[in-house]
């Protein structure tokens, strides 16, 4: 069992709770114990940041200096949550300037940060420390070839933590073949999908959400899978929107990673948060258990 | 003789003097055991440097001298020459490395400083007990071996020949020619390829100094400078080609179509072919993975229709061995895969090609006649050309490939020359450093051709507007103003990379030498000795060693030929004194040192029955020495009492 500080992240507890249920529901079965961070707060979001950049730090801050008491690798689900913490931590630990003020200030709730802690996501965690093959291991219900398109947007790559390609990632095909899903080439896997411009631009957020669901259709996939609440929400919640905009009939079930490895694991769809997807995936778990039935009943 | 040491530590200008303090040095030099006169010196290998050291062995009487300053590799040879000009034996001198081992590698002073110190101590220890030994002469064989057939290696062939010595010329393809045959124009004069090459190359096959071994591959070498033994393993061609006269029928007949390796996968070939109409020699080849008769024991089409009887399916690999006493190494480079960048969509997407390919289409000999044709067969109104594909790209090869803006500009030329296609030069620094070529890239520019500087982040088929549909749609920052851009062409040119062959680690591993970082073959010193090698006798030229174009190619092949030539006009190599020897009082006659040694350097003496050492074939490695038994055996200039004083001078 390895054990991590678990940030879960506000979109895992509202609008992304599909997420926040299956990360609890796998990482059990996957030999991960998630401890998740006392009394967590915001992560300091972009959105914040691009407002008062010292300020979102400080935020961020507040949360590293309550995982460096753990001890533990500090592991959140969320890959907007990961680019903030990461973030913030890198400039904390090259600017000492900037630590000794946030120190300053989060002496007043008597906490402070040393740099110590180390900022991973989820993913990234279940590649490296699980290791694909093992997650393998672990299949009990494999996918049967479901066609699944990775969808890895824009955070979890970029910029470049060392981790996957930025240009061309390679992550998520893997998990996906090793769960017996077959990933299919996608070449719109890294391109934007709208991000927060659903509310003040919806049009153009719609357009760009239309191309991935289209890139995806076309080259065969059965689903989409990603570990970013923000674009699963654009992908899922507003595929409606996208079909009477353009008048098209996508009806693509959109996963979250950690859901698609639930159900490879065998795992209840509602432990999965599966009931709470937009667009119901009752077409992939049909999909499944109509192919393992045909093998078995021709054996 | 009284051991009495001189030490002279170099400033090497600053970089030593700047991290480490000399002076000190020197100081502390002065009061080690047996020395009589330690100096400081702005720069040691100069003639004046040189003059302190002879000065001091002819006024002050030293008899061993120590010069802490560079790499031995860089001037033990300059400072040995310096004391045997002096009357001293070359052997009674030991170098210091205080700048690779320390001032290069060290930030603190102190630190440099202390480490400086112990080197220093440990080469004057060990110099005590250093004796004279004189070192030996072997006569050099005349033949000389090139490997590789491409530009280079004709070049550096037909300049050794051409002064009556005996070349081999081998070449594991079945023509010579290399990748200059495959090409179109040269740039900047825009002279034909194959003009200024083919010419080259049918003096090549009928010289009469010249062995052409083609389809043929070097498979051992043993020996060493001056006296190289070399196997080579002449692949069967399955045509014997002393009656073959080159007609062709055989070809024309053959109805087994392959992709063909010279028209880079755009054409084909048969299963028995020559790579090229102007092949030499023009005696063709069967491949044996693609003939009917070796997959099915079928056909015999080619047998049947020639008349000069020269098929042979009967025949087999020959191993040929011969005796040189230089080689010179012209492999050559291979060209980029762009494959694993995804995002270019190579191999996935139509009519995005590679440079190379780009020529055979260009050509008038290749697939399409030389006309510009998109995969459907019309002619493209638009192509992109990006730059530094696999090159200046930490993830592939941080080195720029020295070529690619100027072929990538004659690409452009030959495009506005054949069609009225706009062209767009994707680039991150265009360098025309060569001579002539700034003014073609002008002329080039006043062409038309539209030059933007980006390195592409995509290139897709999935369009965003009526006028994207069906086109190549490149997305892009253009870093002169700023914005995102997308830009929907016809066809996409990718200028790859040149790297090193995949087998050039083996080939390094073969001929016993190094290679840099990057994967090309070493030179023994990037500026003042670019083509030799660390292993005396091997020396590199053309795109094996670094990318270069045809005319630094040329140039460095024929400095290959010069020192090759240098070599036989002397006639005889001075070899390493430092050999093993083996004490016969000693020896139990156990031979597990004949069973160790890498240069078959040691026989067994059946009457006396002891070991004893070829001192013409030791390299003086070592190696017998740990694996003798009996402690018999001992290295000149490497014995126990040497490297244990070093030690101990390092350690005070």
């Amino acid at each position: 069992m390895k054990y991590y500080s678990y940030f879960p992240g506000c979109s895992s507890e509202a609008t992304a709770k599909g997420l926040g249920l299956s990360v609890q529901a796998i990482a059990k079965p996957l030999d991960m114990e998630l401890m998740e961070l006392e009394d967590w707060t915001c992560c300091g979001s972009t959105p914040y940041g691009s407002l008062d950049e010292r300020e979102a730090i400080l935020v961020a801050a507040r949360n590293l200096a309550l995982a460096e008491k753990t001890g533990l690798d500090l592991v959140t689900p969320c890959p907007s949550c990961f680019v903030t913490l990461y973030g913030a931590n890198l400039h904390l630990k090259q600017h000492p300037q900037l630590m000794g003020e946030v120190n300053e200030a989060l002496a007043v709730i008597n906490l402070d940060y040393h740099g110590k802690v180390r900022v991973r996501q989820l993913i990234e965690v279940l590649f490296r420390d699980v290791t694909p093959e093992v997650i393998a291991s672990k299949v009990k219900r494999p996918l049967n070839g479901l066609k699944v398109a990775p969808y890895y947007g824009c955070q979890m790559v970029r910029p470049d933590y060392g981790f996957d390609d930025p240009e061309s990632p390679q992550s998520l095909d893997i998990l996906v073949n090793n769960l017996g899903g077959e990933a299919v080439p996608y070449p719109l896997k890294n391109r934007c999908c709208g991000g927060s411009l659903i509310i003040p631009e919806e049009g153009l957020a719609l357009s760009l959400i239309r191309k991935l669901l289209e890139n995806a259709v076309e080259n065969g996939a059965q689903c989409i899978t990603t570990p970013c609440p923000l674009c699963q929400m654009n992908l899922d919640a507003y595929q409606g929107k996208v079909n009477s905009k353009f008048k098209t009939n996508y009806n693509l079930p959109v996963l979250f990673t950690s859901q698609l490895i639930g159900i490879a694991l065998g795992i209840d769809p509602a432990s999965l948060g599966l009931n709470t997807n937009i667009v119901s995936p009752s077409k992939v778990l049909d999909y499944i258990s109509k192919v393992k039935q045909g093998v078995n009943s021709g054996t | 003789m009284e051991p009495r040491i001189g030490v002279y530590v170099c400033h090497c200008g600053s970089n030593i003097a700047s991290t480490v303090d000399v002076e000190e040095v020197a100081r502390f030099a002065q009061d080690l055991d047996s020395v009589v006169v330690a100096r400081a010196y702005k720069f040691m290998c100069s003639e004046p440097g040189q003059q302190l050291i002879k000065d001091d062995i002819k006024d002050l009487g030293i008899n061993r001298v120590v010069v802490a300053s560079c790499s031995p590799t860089m001037h033990e040879p300059t400072f040995r020459r310096a004391c045997y000009e002096a009357g001293v034996n070359p052997y009674l001198f030991e170098m210091a490395n205080i700048r690779e081992h320390c001032s290069w590698v060290t930030e603190d002073k102190q630190e440099a400083t202390e480490k400086a110190k112990a080197l220093v101590s440990a080469a004057v220890k060990r110099v005590y007990y250093h004796q004279p030994l004189q070192s030996r002469e072997a006569p050099v064989n005349a033949n000389t071996l090139v490997v590789g057939g491409g530009i280079a290696g004709i070049q550096a062939a037909l300049k050794v020949a051409d002064s009556e010595h005996k070349v081999y010329l081998v070449e594991r393809e079945p023509s010579i020619g290399g990748h200059m045959a495959q090409l179109d124009k040269t740039f900047p004069t825009l002279d034909c390829s194959a003009c200024i090459l083919t010419p080259k190359m049918t003096l090549v096959g009928s010289h009469p100094y010249i062995e052409l071994m083609t389809y043929s591959e070097v498979v051992e070498v043993s020996g060493y400078i001056g006296n190289f033994k070399v196997k080579i393993r002449k692949k069967a061609r399955y045509v014997d080609e002393d009656k073959c006269t080159g007609c062709g029928l055989c070809q024309t007949k053959c109805p087994w179509k392959v992709d063909s390796e010279f028209e880079a996968g755009m054409g084909k070939r048969k299963a028995i072919y020559t790579p090229f109409p102007q092949a030499v020699p023009n005696i063709p080849v069967i491949d044996k993975e693609h003939c009917a008769y070796f997959l099915s024991g079928k056909c015999r089409v080619c047998e049947k229709f020639c008349e000069a009887k020269a098929i042979d399916f009967e025949q087999e690999d020959k191993i040929i061995e011969i005796e040189v006493g230089s080689i010179i190494l012209a492999t050559g480079f291979n060209v980029f895969n762009p494959t694993p960048i995804y995002q270019y969509g190579y191999g996935r997407l139509d009519n995005v090609i590679t440079s190379l390919e780009f020529e055979r289409i260009v050509n008038s000999s290749g697939p399409t006649d030389g006309n510009i044709v998109l995969k459907d067969g019309s002619t493209p109104e638009s192509i992109a050309i990006i730059h530094c594909v696999g090159s200046r790209d930490e993830k592939y090869h941080e080195y720029c490939s020295r070529v690619c803006c100027m072929y990538s500009m004659k690409l452009a030329h030959l495009i506005k020359e054949h069609t009225e296609a706009e062209v767009y030069e994707f680039y991150i620094d265009i360098r025309s450093f060569g001579k002539g070529f700034e003014e073609f890239y002008n002329r080039v520019l006043n062409e038309g051709t539209i030059f933007i500087r980006s390195r592409p982040a995509e290139i897709t088929n999935i369009a965003e507007s009526p006028e994207e549909e069906g086109k190549l749609i490149i997305q892009f920052e253009d870093t002169l103003i700023g914005r995102q851009r997308r830009l929907p062409v016809d066809m996409v040119i990718l200028s790859v990379a040149l790297e090193p062959q995949p087998d050039a680690e083996a080939v390094a591993r073969l001929f016993n030498i190094s290679r840099s970082a990057d994967g090309f073959f070493l030179e023994r010193h990037p500026k003042l000795d670019p083509v030799t090698t660390m292993t005396d006798g091997i020396f590199v030229t053309g795109c094996c060693q670094s990318p270069k174009d045809i005319p630094d190619t040329v140039a460095q092949a024929s400095a290959a030929a010069a020192e090759a030539l240098a070599m036989i006009s002397k006639g005889k190599v001075e070899i390493e004194a430092a050999t093993a020897v083996i004490n016969e009082k000693l020896c139990s006659g156990c031979q597990t040192c004949k069973l160790i040694c890498p240069f078959s350097a040691i026989s067994f003496d059946e009457e006396k029955e002891v070991c004893r050492v070829n001192e013409a074939l030791c390299k003086g490695c070592g190696a017998c020495v740990g694996g003798c038994p009996s402690d018999a055996i001992s290295l000149n200039h490497f014995t126990n009492e040497q490297i244990v004083a070093q030690m101990e001078g390092m350690l005070v």
